[in-house]
This record gives C-alpha cells, structure tokens and sequence, in this order.
C-alpha cells in the first residue's frame, strides 16, 4: 500500500488523478480506518489530505464560511462564530460517532463516504451549503446534495476531491437545527436524522425555509412541502403540524437492521416538528 | 488450639471489609498488563479462520491446495487434521464449534484455518480456500425450531426422556417443583397467563478472544490464552489434541472481561492444531465480528407463565414452561432458568417445565448467572402485573411470599439463612421507594436470585525469607479476585494487606482449579486462602514452640504473631511472621501453606432492583432514570468489587432489556456483528447505578461470604420492564424494549 501526504491541493488531485487502482482520501479517517480494518477497503493508495493548509482553515468569505476538507468537527465547534451562524450544521458535525470520533471526523468526508444516514448532510443540505470540488480539470461548486448518489456512491469523477465546504451568509433572523434518532444517546447511526434552515420576518413570520431528511432514502432528501408549510406562517402548532406531515410523506425509508420503515416515517415527522422549534427559537422566534 | 474455630461472620475484620488498593490497578491503566493478544514467540505465526457464510449447509468438500501453495503460508488445517480420539459428547461439541466436520450449523461457523508468516497472507490464504457448501434449510428462532417439521440440526441427540413426536431439535426436557398447580390456581382470585419472549444477547466482554499456541516435536505444548479458567483449557484441548493433560501447560493471560463467555474455548484447539502442522507457535486474535458470530451469546427464549394470586396478594400456585434456544448444539441454559424462575418464593404449589432447543446460530456459552435473568423476567413481570391489577404494592406482595430460612425452594433445597427479605425491606425504606414520578416515567422493582457455585479449589499460600507472602490460585481474576484473596491472606495471618501478592497460576503450578463460574471464587479460593493461610500459621506456631522449647499445643498466633499461651508456656517474646521467615531455614526449611478442596456451602445470593424510567410517548424510546440495587453479600469483602459487581450486572441487564439483540435476516445471517448495531449502553445512557450491600451471612464460609457476580444480572429484566411498563401505560412483554416496539405497544395500546 502506498500512503501519500501532499502539501499542496495541486500535488494531492495529480497524485488522485494518476494514481493505479484504489485511491482513497484519507482526511480524519474515521470512515477510511474502519473499512480497512474490517477489510471493506484495501486501497492501493491512501492519499492523506490532512498537510495541505488550505484544507485546515475555517475561513469567512463573502458573509459566509468556507471550512477546508481536513477540519474536524471538533474544530468547528471550538469556533464562536461559525457556531453563532450555523449552531445546527456544527451541532450536527459534532454527533458523528463519540467525543474521539469528532477529534478526527470532518463534514467533507462525512459527505463523500455518501451513507444516507451521515449526520452533518440533512444540515448541510438545509443549509443550502456547496460542495467545492479540486480535480484535473480545476474547481467547480455543486450543492452538497447534489455529491452523495447513493448509498456508497458520489457523482466525483476520477482525480476529483472535495477540496472544502461553504456555508453561505446568514440573513438576519435565521436559525437552523438538526435531530436524529437513535437508539443510544450517542455513538450509533440515524435511524432518521432532520435538519431545518428557517429565517423569520420582523414580525416573526418565517420567509424562508428548507427541510432535509436523513436515512429515510438513498440520499438525503429535501422536502420543499416541508418548507412550503412553515413559510408565512409564525410556525405555529398549525404550520408544525403540517411540516411534520409532509416530512412523513416525503419519507420512503426501508426496513433494516436500525428500524422499520414504517417507524422512519413516523419519526420523520416527529423531529422535524421537534427541529423546526429549536430553529425558530434560534432565529429569535416567540415560544 | 483455636485455629480452627469457624468466625461465622462475627470476626472483629481489620482487613476484609475495607477498600484497599488492586494490584492490578497500575498496570492496566499504564498499558504493562498483558492481555491475550499481547504474548509474542520467535517464530510466530499468524492464525486465521474462514467462516461458514450460510446459516446451515452440508460441507461437501474443501480444497486448500491453492492455500497451501502461496508463499508465506505454513499450514491450513480443516476438521480432518484433527485427531481421531473418543470424546465425551460435550467434548465433541466443543470440538465441532471450533472446526465444522460434516456441516456448518450456523453463519460465522470455522470450517478451515491458516497459519502464515503475516496476517495480509493469512487473510490472502483464507480467499484461495475453497469450500463446496450444499445449503440446508435452516431455523433461527425457538419456537421455529420446536416445530416437528422445523430443519434438524442433529439426528439422535434427543434425551429419552423428550416425548415421542417433539421435534428434532428439542434435545432435553427438566421438572422441577411441588405441590399442585390446578389445585393452587384454583384457589386463587386472578389468575395470569403470559407469554414471554427475550432476545439472544452476547457477553460483550471488550477483549476479543486470544491465544498463542506452541506444540514441540517432543510433544509438549504450551498455550497462552485469555479465559476463564486454564484448567478448563487444559483439559478440553488435551482431548481434543490427544495429548496428556501433564503435556499441555495453559497460561491464563490477564482477561478484558468474560461474563462466562470464556468458559469455554473457541481458537485453542485450531491453534494447537495450526502450530502442529507448521511445527511453529501460532497466534490468534478473533476480531469484534469473529467474536459476535462465533462465540458464545446466551439463549434466546419463549416463556408461558400461569401465575394465581389471592385479592390479599398469596401467590397460590406459579406454572412456568420455558423454552430456551441454546444454538448449534444441546445445553442451554433452560435447567438453570427452571430452577431458578420462582426461587424468590415460598409457594405451595410451584412447577417448571423446560425445554432445551437447538436452532442456527452459534453455541451459546455462559453469560452470568446463565438462564436466570430470562425465567427472571417473565415470573417477576407476571407478579407485577397481577399485584397492579388487584390494587396491591409489588414490594409488599413479595415480602408477603419470599422465601426464608426454611423454606423449602422450587427446585428442591431447604434454604439456610438468606437474604431476600432483607432486601426487600430496605428497599421499602429507601428513599428512592418513595421519590415523586414525573410526566411519562415510571417505577419498576423486581427480585433476582443466583445459586453461587463451590468447587475444586487449590491454594497455596508461601511465606518468603523476608517476611511478606505470596499466595497462589488458580483462577483468573476476572472480578477482583486478587485482591480480595490477598485481603482474606492478610486478615488470616494479621500482616498488612501491602505484604501479600496473589498470582495465578498455571496448570502446572498447582492442581485442578474449576473455571471461574458460579460466582464461585471469592467463597471457595477465599476459603481455600484461609485454610492455607491457617496451615502456614500451624506450621509457624510449631517453628515458634521449637525456639521455645514449649508444646507445639501451648502457642496461639494473634495479631501476626506467635505468642506463648497457657499456663505452662512461659514467658516469650512474640515472633511475628518475619521473625519465623527469617529463620526458617534453620527450623526445618520454607514455610508454606496450602488447600485442596470441593468446596460446598456457597451461600445463595438475593437481590432486589428498582429503577425509575421515562418513555418518549412520540418515539418509544426509554431513559434510565434512576437505578438501586439492593443485594446480599454476605460478607463484602473489598466493597468496592462488590458495588462493580452490583452496577456491572444491572448495566449488562439495562443492555439485555432496552436495545441488545441478535438480529438476523431471512437468509439466517447475523446482520449485526459489531458494536454499532449490537447495542451495548455507553456511558451517557446511564445514570449513577446506586448500590445498598447487605450482609445476611452465609453459614459456608468462615467470614460469611457469598458469591455476588451474577444474581446482580437476574432482576433487571423485569425491574426495566415493569417500570417501562408502568411508564408507558401499556405491559411490555417482549425484549428488547427497542424504541420501535414501546412505540407500536403505545399506539396500539
């Protein structure tokens, strides 16, 4: 096997670009690692992101945030600001797996590794965040929802990486939210996960809104029914009550080992309810 | 001589009783303590085992002959590379879960191994294995598998005394109980009839299971393991091998946690085999998934309970037919879950009937205080239920009918002093007892029993030339058993706990040793201490007396030391332990005491659990609250052990009760063979497990000591239950109380 730790975003996608056989990234490696250990990946090559500068920084650009490939999700939550504008993207990173986990894990790999269940993806799909890929044909941004196909699976061409994630302005007024279930109190996978982006008028009236639903589909979902039931309403029990609805429509989970369909789609709804308060508390909303 | 007098529990202790520091503490936080995988040799091997994909399938053939030709590869052995040699039927058992003969009996069964110079060769090899399987049909759950046309596992291994026309995988039939049980229900003014179902759940020890195996061309082998018991080891590995017990030294590793699952061997013999062939020594490491497939959960089981109560809430007669899947191969835990199920009780009218079943799935091994927690969970839930729903307090009605001094047990003893009903009354009196619920939570209580297990026990105690002692045991320290023998040593002779040091020994260092079980070690090895610490001070009064010049007869030792007594004795200075140490060579040689025994008289243990959940009406799921367990020691003898026994045991029962399970696809696939989806608590879904130790002592043991490991996983089933149950408004029946189904019981009511 061979390991490669470029210093350089340029060196690290020739390296993915010419590599033979299985090259994978190696960022935090808490999904890496555990493949290899139980030999689901036997990689030719492992390509350590984690030297490269860029890949390290949380950065502010254009109102928003720009967080480099390799931060971890511990990392993000020690930075006031980004947690003060993104609380439910941060609070989502920093579920992954355990205290230890969330040394090491970062939300770019957390996406690419493309398991529907991935905790920071519902947030970061509600977030409208993107994706900014390096590969041998330069950069491009694409939605983050629009990288994991399926189960296992991104839409990253051959010599392509997710060189960092952004997260863009914040009006005023906004909040955003992430719940999952699971079984446990931590280190466990959704059996459903929730995350909702909201922004409110003055008057306390929500304006904008988006809804993303975790491990109840191959991909995360977006539920713009969801969003639709929340805007121009102060998110009253009425409005909760509909959102929740259209979340259980919206949800076309299987029955699996981590819960039945039928209880995916109830808890579908049951914590987008529970989410959508928490955001519109943190968009300053009433009680 | 006074050395002989039984103290029964009323000795003034200076030692026992106090919380000394373990030996053991630095060197398994500094990471010197060395575990099963951490012996090395020259030479070493690496040992790996393919598995059976398929629940059940006839093996037809196996080709190792690509295997065999990789290089780095020394030797692949299948089932017919062992030897032929005659083996009692569990014997064979044995043998046939670690390496399959003509089937694969279950997912994750051995079917061949490889020893390779690395392990990517090893793991290479296993691929250019090839296995021509003919799957069977197979059966996985027990009520499947009881059914007359239910897939057999075996031919003729029924006892004679199953019916005629049962299936053929029902392999044993138990009775136990007195009285009669119409006639008791009869008088009765409710009578309660429930099925009840629990899930397989495995030990979940954290280390996985490890050897390093050496057999010389001279026909002695040597074999480094982590289990629970060497001699054990020793024993099953010498027949299975051929080899004479004297032949075969085993060396108990220190050990990351067995919970009886290491009572047993599952890599030994394949190791041994494996270092045979190759003529070098062999290492194996089972990882987290090898450990979930193919070593030993406990049974799953299915339960029907008659239960008849009075409106003043007599229990007039308690039916339990029990139906217990032990895997492969016969011996589940159904016996053990017969006897137990109504022990808590004086009844009139008492019967149990179980059923042994074997199903797909691997062999189930001992998981503390095997079959009780289950029979547990379905008596102690019937009781709760009909006590609710005659208005009547379910502690008031199981003091109303425990079982006492004298009380002649379902399974057949006459008790001696026990504990019981003291833990029930302080139960009652504690302040958790009447603490305010809130909104959607709940209490539940529920008493467990365990028998304690005695048994063949050596000690040997040596005193060394400066004064401090070494005391010898074997039996793996699996609970803090080193500490506490080095306590009982200390205690005995009246020198500081700091001047004794316990290890274990090998099975060539001492006589048979039973395996740590039955939580049996603190009560025999503790006994068998004391006698050899009583033989040392024999001997150290009669080097004494020959100083002296007195009668062996007119010294006594007290406080650590040798003191004239008696009329004639005249006047001496003491000698204490290191004044006779340090003239032992000149008073006839080394001091040593020891003790070989089957030791009776284990005191049988009691406890009462309580604990306050809160359910999530929207989404099932189930917090702990609050958590006490009230149980009998006897006499605790480093407290500390004791209330880690306590909290380990309602720990593993909170796992067993809400979210561990054995979870298996319509293709009989263990689906779950890992942490993630084999859901043990972590920290952060407990609370503080609150601990009363009581001290009702047992007349077997000098001190008063009974064993405490295992009766502290019995109650918690049923304590969860019938607190989850009370919290939800609706009777939970069936483990584990998994988020999915306290939500479907909510909704459909």
């Amino acid at each position: 096997m061979n390991y490669q730790a470029p210093t350089s975003l340029d060196a690290a996608v020739d390296i993915l670009a010419g590599a033979k056989g299985d090259c994978r990234i190696l960022a935090g490696g808490t999904d890496l690692l555990v493949r290899m250990h139980s030999d689901m990946a036997e990689p030719d090559t492992v390509l350590d992101i984690k030297r490269i500068d860029s890949l390290r920084a949380i950065s502010q650009e254009d109102g928003g945030w720009r967080i480099g490939a390799a931060v971890s999700a511990a990392e993000m939550g020690e930075n006031a600001d980004l947690v003060a504008d993104w609380p439910g993207v941060v609070e989502a990173a920093n579920l992954i797996g355990s205290t230890q986990i969330q040394g090491r894990c970062t939300i770019a790999g957390n996406l690419c590794n493309a398991s529907p269940a991935a905790d920071s993806v519902p947030a970061l799909v509600a977030a409208e965040a993107k994706a900014r890929i390096a590969g041998p044909d330069g950069i491009r941004d694409i939605p983050v929802e629009d990288v994991p196909e399926g189960p296992g699976k991104t839409s990253l061409k051959p010599g392509e990486l997710v060189a960092s994630i952004f997260l863009p302005s914040r009006p005023e007024r906004s909040g955003d939210a992430y719940l999952r279930f699971i079984p446990r109190t931590e280190m466990d996978i959704a059996v459903v996960g929730c995350g909702v982006s909201l922004t409110l008028d003055a008057s306390g009236n929500c304006v904008a809104a988006r809804v993303a639903l975790g491990a109840v589909a191959p991909t995360v979902i977006v539920v713009p029914e969801a969003a639709e039931a929340l805007v121009g309403t102060s998110v009253d029990e009425d409005a909760l009550t509909k959102m929740a609805a259209a979340c259980s429509e919206a949800a076309k989970p299987i029955d699996d080992k981590r819960g039945t369909a039928e209880y995916r789609v109830h808890m579908a709804g049951v914590l987008a309810r529970r989410a959508a308060v928490i955001a519109k508390k943190r968009a300053g909303g009433a009680a | 001589m006074a050395l002989d007098a039984k103290m029964d529990g009323k000795l003034d202790f200076k030692v026992v009783g106090t919380r000394v520091n373990r030996p053991d503490g630095i060197d398994k936080v500094t990471g010197r303590a060395r575990f099963g995988a951490d012996m090395t040799a020259p030479g070493m091997l690496v040992g790996k085992v393919l598995r059976s994909p398929h629940a059940h399938a006839k093996i037809k053939s196996i080709d190792t002959s690509a295997a065999e030709a990789l290089e780095g590869v020394l030797a692949v052995v299948t089932r017919a590379d062992f030897p032929e040699v005659e083996l009692d039927e569990g014997t064979w058992d044995v043998l046939d879960n670690c390496m399959a003969g003509e089937k694969a009996l279950y997912d994750g069964h051995a079917v061949a191994a490889v020893a390779a110079a690395s392990e990517s060769v090893a793991k290479k090899a296993l691929k250019l294995i090839k296995v021509d399987y003919e799957p069977l049909p197979h059966v996985i759950a027990v009520d499947d598998a009881m059914k007359a046309d239910a897939p057999a596992l075996h031919d003729g291994r029924q006892v004679e005394n199953v019916p005629e026309g049962m299936g053929a995988n029902v392999v044993a039939r138990y009775e136990f109980g007195h009285g009669d049980i119409e006639a008791g229900l009869g008088k009765a003014d409710k009578v309660l009839e429930r099925t009840y179902k629990t899930e397989a759940t495995h030990q979940g020890y954290i280390e996985p299971h490890a050897c390093l195996a050496q057999v010389g061309s001279d026909g002695q082998a040597d074999l480094w393991c982590c289990t629970q018991g060497q001699y054990m080891v020793r024993d099953t590995c010498a027949a299975i091998m051929g080899l004479s017990q004297s032949r075969l030294k085993v060396t108990a590793s220190e050990i990351g946690g067995g919970f009886g699952g290491k009572t047993t061997v599952f890599i030994e013999p394949v190791a041994l085999a494996l270092s045979k062939k190759s003529g070098r020594p062999v290492k194996m490491v089972m990882s987290r998934s090898e450990v979930l497939r193919a070593t030993g959960p406990t049974a799953s089981s299915s339960i029907d309970i008659r239960l008849g109560m009075t409106e003043d809430g007599q229990i007039t007669a308690g039916f339990a037919e029990l139906r217990y899947q032990g895997g492969a191969y016969p011996g589940s835990p159904v016996e053990f879950g017969s006897m137990s199920a109504f022990a808590p009780y004086d009844l009139e009218n008492v019967k149990t009937v179980g059923w042994d079943v074997v199903a797909n799935r691997p062999k189930q091994a001992a998981y503390r205080a095997p079959g009780a927690p289950m029979a547990a969970f379905a008596v102690e839930s019937a009781i709760d239920e009909l006590a609710k729903g005659l208005g009547l307090d379910p502690l008031e009605v199981r003091l109303k009918n425990a079982a006492r001094e004298g009380t002649k047990a379902a399974y057949g003893v006459t008790y001696p002093a026990i504990g019981l009903e003291a833990t029930l009354r302080t139960a009652k009196d504690h302040p958790h007892w009447t603490a305010p619920l809130g909104e959607n939570q709940g209490r539940g209580v529920a008493c467990g029993f365990w028998f304690n297990f005695g048994g063949n026990t050596c000690v040997t105690l040596n005193v060394t030339p400066d004064g401090t002692v070494n005391v010898i045991e074997g039996n793996p320290d699996i609970g803090g058993s080193r500490a506490s023998m080095s306590m009982m040593a200390a205690e005995e002779l009246g020198v500081p706990y700091e001047r004794v040091r316990t290890v274990i020994a090998d099975t060539a260092s001492l006589g048979l040793n039973d395996v740590t079980d039955g939580s049996r070690v603190t009560f025999a090895v503790g006994l068998a201490t004391i006698e050899a610490a009583r033989a040392a001070k024999r001997e150290m009064c009669k080097r004494a007396a020959m100083v002296w010049g007195i009668d062996e007869e007119a010294v006594v030792w007290e406080d650590g030391a040798a003191r004239p007594s008696g009329p004639n004795a005249g006047k001496h200075d003491p000698m204490t332990l290191a004044d006779i140490a340090a003239i032992a060579s000149n008073t006839g040689g080394p001091i040593a005491g020891h003790s070989e025994i089957n030791a009776e008289g284990a005191g049988v243990s009691f406890a009462t659990h309580m604990v306050d959940t809160e359910v999530d009406p929207e989404s099932g799921a189930v917090k702990i609250l609050r958590y006490t367990v009230f149980q009998d020691a006897g006499k605790a003898v480093h407290p500390d052990y004791v209330e880690g026994q306590f909290q380990g045991g309602a720990v593993q029962g909170i796992g067993w009760a809400l979210n561990e399970a054995y979870i298996y696809g319509e293709d009989g696939v263990l689906q779950n063979p890992g942490f993630l989806d084999y859901r043990v608590p972590v920290a952060s879904d407990l609370p503080m497990i609150d601990t009363v130790i009581l001290e009702i002592p047992n007349p077997g043991h000098p001190y008063g000591v009974r064993g405490v490991g295992e009766t502290s996983i019995v109650p918690p089933l049923a304590a969860i239950a019938n607190s989850v149950s009370a919290a939800a408004g609706v009777r939970m029946t069936s483990l584990p109380m998994s988020p999915p189904k306290v939500l479907k019981a909510i909704q459909t009511g």
